[in-house]
């Protein structure tokens, strides 16, 4: 909605502003790792990252989280009605977030809140409640693919304001009422200053070898797709670990367990990967996902051609490249997708 | 708005083991708070998640009809965790209920068509809502013909007996029930699901068939439809896949693009044959 520029020199009060308004979450660094953690000192804070090694996504979709608690007593009443957690309330702000990251905020909204009945309370209140001021990338990595997915280095999809760094100074996009909130106060950008933002943008973009083409996988049918002969291959050196699954910015699936301690009791949600045997399980023993084959295949699957049959073209993968990098036998999402393309 | 996790209250209003082997256990649910009653407006072919603090969740068919009432009708396998802490609860227990979930049988586009209905074994559950909806008065003449079809291995596993009796009494509709084998005091059909449908060889014109059982007995009651000329369009199928969320998000039970907890579990043969046979 507008551009603002902020002096590198003044960055420190801005951030001392910030975090006396919000509870703020950005990557520091940790065991040589860009890691989110809450901004307690401001000049921690990293400017200059790949990305962060595990995804966000914990902020609204936590690994582990109370839905409801219940008193433990097995008889009357009190025992056995469920009491849902309250809301996040206290607003919280991430700052640095790369834009394939808040893009894939943006494809889990559409799964999270789908109507009446479909309306994930737990994510909805914090994603009300937080703000997401992202940071245009520059230096883009090898394995990142987010301009074959809807998305790019600059991307500002679900963002409320993004960052470019101009060397001294930062040029803040502001795009939703949230994002101009954290402009107040600033000077509007020259129009050098949004040349010199518009040409990084270009530059980045530039900089991502990796092209994945979707054309195919959308207009193909489902059961082409399923049955293709590429299925063989992937699943045989696939150990089914999960790690892509948990890394991943968009993957959401999730198990509900309760749990009881003494007097009191909580079902919890837990995160669950598809790549799990007992996933699909049913309580007779039969398992319609029941070899390594149907399980690997689901993924890409869902990701490639279930979403965006289901949430109008829109592709359940943004590219950050994470499950490329973490793979421990090298499986690599876009030598998959290629495949479905072929 | 409603956080649509958290289940409704209920109260056990009755529970009696359904079934010779003592397996099958129906509950008569009824709400603790009006409001959620009304909240709760389902259709026959729905199932809602039963809930039992400090055990878990599943899914279970709602057994009961919209046109009995506020109370739920459900009948539970005894086969885990959680159906077994649910066959030791009582009358008088408070436990929840959430939903209803999932679609429903198609009972407004088959309206002025004859309905055939098979079921197998515990299946029955959603069909029984079914013809309770059927049979009603202010929607029977809504229909046509109506034929009922219902085997089980034993007359020890017939569910709701009186209730297919008093539908065979009263002539609405072509009741027709069948155990696997002869068995003593049994004077009625013999023969599995699939061989009875075929001797009744229901007709496809301007009919809609709804199929409800094991794997075993869907894959051999099919090739009768086949024989008899129905097609896919025609045969309504509903679907069993493990479930959590029962809303549509987290990703268990999808069969292909659909997810059976939300866009299910009643699907025609036509929408399946284009599908994975992940169910
Ligand atoms: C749409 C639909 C309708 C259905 N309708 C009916 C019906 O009308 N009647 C009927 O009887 N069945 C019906 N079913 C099947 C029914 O849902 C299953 O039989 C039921 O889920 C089994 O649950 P269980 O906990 O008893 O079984 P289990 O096999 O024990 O497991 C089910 C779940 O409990 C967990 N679990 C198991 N053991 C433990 C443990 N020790 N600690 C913690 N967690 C554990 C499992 O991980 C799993 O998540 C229906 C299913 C669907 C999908
Ligand atoms: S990280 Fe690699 S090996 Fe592990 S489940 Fe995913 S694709 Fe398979
Ligand atoms: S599938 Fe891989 S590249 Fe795509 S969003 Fe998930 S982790 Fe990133
Ligand atoms: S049960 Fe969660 S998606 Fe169907």
């Amino acid at each position: 909605m507008a551009e603002k520029i902020l002096a590198k020199d003044k960055l420190g009060g801005f951030l001392e502003g910030l975090t006396s308004k919000y509870e703020v979450y950005a990557p520091q660094e940790s065991e040589g790792k860009a890691q989110w953690a809450r901004l307690e000192d401001t000049d921690k804070a990293l400017w200059e990252f790949s990305n962060t090694h595990m995804s966000p996504k914990e902020f609204f979709f936590p690994q582990s989280e109370t839905m409801m608690r219940f008193k433990n007593v097995q008889d009357g009443e009190e025992g056995m009605v469920m009491h849902s957690e309250p809301g996040l309330g206290d607003k919280r702000l991430l700052l640095n977030i790369r834009p394939c990251d808040a893009k894939a905020f943006q494809v889990l909204d559409l799964i999270f809140v789908q109507d009446e009945m479909t309306n994930d309370f737990y994510w909805r209140d914090k994603r009300e409640n937080t703000t997401l001021v992202g940071l245009g990338c520059s230096d883009p990595c090898p394995t990142c693919f987010c301009t074959s997915m809807n998305c790019g280095p600059h991307s500002t999809t679900g963002l409320d304001a993004l960052l470019v760094d101009l060397g001294d100074k930062l040029l803040v996009k502001t795009l939703t009422e949230k994002g101009e909130a954290l402009a107040e106060g600033l000077a509007d950008a020259s129009a050098e200053e949004i040349a010199a933002a518009e040409a990084q943008q270009k530059a980045s973009e530039e900089q991502i070898e990796s092209q994945v083409g979707m054309d195919q996988v959308l207009s193909r049918e489902v059961m082409e797709l399923y049955e293709a002969g590429h299925w063989s291959r992937v699943q045989e050196s696939c150990l089914n670990c999960g790690t892509c699954t948990y890394c991943c910015p968009t993957c959401h699936c999730f198990d509900i367990q309760d749990e009881t301690s003494g007097e009191t009791g909580r079902r919890v949600r837990n995160w669950d990967s598809c790549m799990s045997w007992l996933f699909t399980m049913h309580g007779t023993g039969h398992n319609p996902r029941g070899t390594k084959l149907d399980r690997v295949r689901q993924r890409f699957m869902h990701k490639f051609k279930y979403i965006p049959a289901k949430r109008g073209g829109e592709v359940g993968c943004v590219g950050c490249g994470r499950c490329v990098q973490l793979c421990p036998v090298n499986i690599d999402v876009r030598r998959v997708v290629n495949d479905m393309n072929a | 708005m409603r956080n649509t996790y958290v289940p409704y209250p209920v109260r056990i209003k009755k529970a009696e083991v359904a079934t010779e082997d003592k397996m099958l256990k129906s509950f008569w649910l009824e709400f603790l708070n009006e409001a959620d009653a009304e909240a709760f407006d389902y259709m026959p072919g729905q199932f809602a998640e039963l809930s039992v603090s400090g055990y878990g969740e599943i899914p279970i068919g709602i057994a009961s009809s919209p046109t009995e009432g506020n109370d739920l009708l459900f009948t539970v396998n005894k086969v885990g965790h959680v159906s077994n802490r649910l066959h030791n609860m009582k009358e008088g227990d408070i436990m929840g209920v959430r939903g209803p979930l999932g679609n429903s049988y198609p009972l407004k586009d088959m309206e002025g068509k004859n309905v055939v209905i098979v079921a197998g074994g515990f299946a029955v559950t959603t069909l029984r809502s079914t013809m309770n909806w059927l049979l009603h008065p202010d929607h029977r003449s809504k229909y046509g013909d109506i034929t009922f079809i219902y085997g089980a291995r034993t007359p020890g596993l017939l569910l709701y007996e009186d209730e297919w009796r008093s539908w065979r009494d009263s002539g609405q509709a072509n009741v027709n029930i069948t155990i696997d084998r002869e068995a003593e005091g049994w004077d009625g059909l013999v023969g599995f699901v699939p061989t009875v449908t075929e001797q009744v060889a229901p007709k496809p014109d301007n009919a809609v068939a709804l199929i409800c059982g094991p794997p075993v007995m869907i894959r051999f009651t099919q090739p009768v439809f086949d024989k008899l000329g129905w097609q896919p369009e025609q045969i309504v199928m509903s679907l069993e896949n493990r479930m959590k969320c029962g809303i549509g998000i987290c990703g268990r039970c999808n069969v292909g693009p659909e997810y059976v907890c939300k866009d299910g579990p009643v699907f025609t043969k036509a929408q399946l044959d284009k599908l994975p046979k992940e169910y």
